[in-house]
């Protein structure tokens, strides 16, 4: 059972994300940063954003180092958000929360960010995890609120 | 091999995780109990129980008894030449910052200094820390060279007229670095400067003798020693106690309350406000008593084996970077693995039943040190086996087939 748990948590498109990750690297012109820590085990990331004059997320790149899960779970992230409104941004968050933390009632969200999402749920079985998976978007969150201080997990 | 590992004392070591056997190899972070302490607690609670130093009944003079006889077990376990001189407290962390508050802060002022090493516990740091925010002290470095070890001369080289405390911990529970303590307490003595030793690994894994080291102050806590939480020593010189402020008021601190005026109980009691953990001094004289019942000598060399062990098929693996190789070293084993994250390798170690800790180890400056940001830590306690680090490096492999 753990075997099938643990397959499902480092599943071939967690560990590609994580290798190699997408919008990886710091951002010219961003209009939004902010910086996330994990006290828990000292990892960070950085999000960057630019948003359009329709506040639509134009551009998103992501830094910093971390386990494989905070590493895809960005990577994942910013494939996501890219090209949708702040609005359509807080949803999937939202509806990302409630998937890794295996709660009931996630939002309704567009079948195919539905099934991308999904890939992140084997987590859910991981409770010490969880926070591995949230920093990246907490941090997007932080920076999309103009957050002077660092994302934190809880 | 002298030593038999008693497992059967343990009765957690019995457990599955995960449907494999438990690999306990975090004792570091905190220790099994075996069952002579958690027997000693109950049995204590269940018949002898009462506060302390309080009451004329016959269980406050049982219980008192019991507490007062911890003191003295102490004491012994770490030679310290009266009983008068150990204080219990909450854990380490509070013995150490019962030294920065009590001890420390009266003594320091802006432009004093405070040497320590790169190696420390933040527990051995931030209470420097509050001295430089509230005092502006001066926090001064010693570096850990690179196989981990600390050059005595580079201790010296930090202390200055200015210097008022030299903090150091006695084993690095991170790079388990045994640290010449009685050589530096003779450094900074020479120079009128007190020491402060962490011995919150070392109080495990050596054989302590605060006379010998000269060590002014010596913490250590009760649950990393087989023992309870919620249950710390501050072994202190007596006459260095005795110029001590209280650090928290209360009950069983004071010798005489008015509305206008007030006196202070002498030490140990004075360090002591409020009900102390009565229970859990009962809880580490019989974990103390546990260990005595041992050859310490035998205990240590078989950890060193188990070290020695570990190490040697962890250096094999040829992803595997171990941080600490300092020649007088006890027996923990941190890492690094190349291409995989700590977190995701502790993660498919728990699947194995293997509990490893992961992380900064609560000694960032050292990660940063060394330049990694966290690291996989196997440490060896006195129950641990080959088994146990047969079942890490199949586990590690596996993390490898995972993970890569």
């Amino acid at each position: 059972m753990i075997d099938e748990a643990l397959r499902e948590l480092y599943q071939e498109v967690i560990l590609d994300h994580s290798k190699h990750p997408h919008h990886f690297g710091p951002l010219a012109h961003a209009t939004h940063n902010a910086e996330g820590y994990n006290p828990l085990c000292g990892d960070r990331v950085q999000v960057h954003l630019k948003l359009d004059a329709d506040g639509r997320i134009a551009d998103v790149r992501f830094e910093g180092k971390g386990c494989a899960i905070s590493q895809a779970s960005a990577s994942l992230m910013t494939d996501l958000v890219l090209g949708k409104s702040v609005v359509e941004a807080e949803k999937l968050m939202d509806g990302f929360l409630h998937l890794v933390k295996g709660e009931d009632g996630v939002p309704d969200l567009a079948e195919d960010d539905r099934e991308t999402l999904q890939v992140m749920a084997g987590v859910s079985a991981f409770p010490m995890r969880v926070k591995c998976a949230t920093l990246a978007w907490h941090t997007m969150k932080s920076a999309l609120e103009g957050g002077a201080q660092p994302a934190k997990t809880e | 091999m002298s030593f038999v590992p008693p497992r059967d004392d343990f009765p957690i070591l019995s457990r599955l995780v995960n449907g494999k056997p438990l690999a306990y190899l975090d004792s570091a972070a905190s220790a099994q109990k075996p069952k002579a302490v958690l027997d000693a607690m109950t049995e204590f609670a269940a018949t002898d129980y009462a506060n302390v130093h309080r009451g004329v009944h016959r269980l406050a003079a049982a219980s008192t008894e019991r507490y007062e006889a911890a003191r003295v077990a102490v004491a012994r376990f770490v030679g310290a030449k009266h009983s008068d001189e150990i204080v219990f407290t909450r854990g380490g962390t509070e013995s150490l910052n019962l030294v920065s508050y009590a001890f420390l802060s009266p003594r320091i002022s802006a432009g004093d200094e405070i040497v320590l090493t790169k190696m420390e516990h933040h527990s051995n740091i931030v209470p420097w820390h509050f001295m430089r925010e509230r005092k502006r002290a001066v926090l001064r470095w010693v570096d850990v060279r690179e196989d981990g070890s600390i050059n005595p001369s580079a201790v010296a080289a930090q202390i200055t007229p200015k210097t008022k405390l030299v903090a150091i911990t006695h084993m690095s529970n991170v790079l388990g670095t045994v640290n010449p303590i009685k050589q530096i307490v003779k450094i900074a003595h020479d120079k009128n400067v007190p020491v402060v030793v962490d011995g919150a690994q070392g109080a495990v894994h050596e054989i302590v003798d605060v006379q010998d080291l000269d060590a002014d102050f010596y913490a250590f806590t009760g649950h990393k020693l087989y023992g309870p939480t919620g249950i710390g020593v501050l072994y202190g010189k007596r006459a260095l106690l005795k110029t001590m402020r209280p650090f928290n008021g209360g009950g069983e601190m004071i010798a005489e309350v008015a509305e206008d005026k007030i006196s202070y109980a002498d030490p140990p009691h004075r360090f002591e406000a409020g009900t102390p953990p009565i229970i859990e001094a009962v809880g580490l004289a019989a974990a103390i008593k546990y260990l005595s019942g041992f050859d310490r000598a035998a205990i240590k060399a078989h950890e060193l084996d188990l070290y020695q062990y570990a190490y040697g098929l962890v250096r094999r693996l040829k992803w595997a970077r171990v941080i600490g190789e300092a020649p007088d070293k006890g027996a923990i084993l941190s890492f690094e693995t190349t291409g995989m994250h700590a977190h995701d390798v502790a993660t498919i170690l728990d699947g194995e039943g293997v509990a490893v800790r992961a992380g900064h180890h609560c000694a960032q400056v050292l990660m940063e040190r060394f330049n990694v940001a966290s690291t996989t830590r196997a440490s060896f306690g006195l129950y641990n086996t080959r088994d146990d680090v047969d079942a890490l490096v199949a586990g590690l492999e596996k993390a490898r087939s995972i993970l890569l």
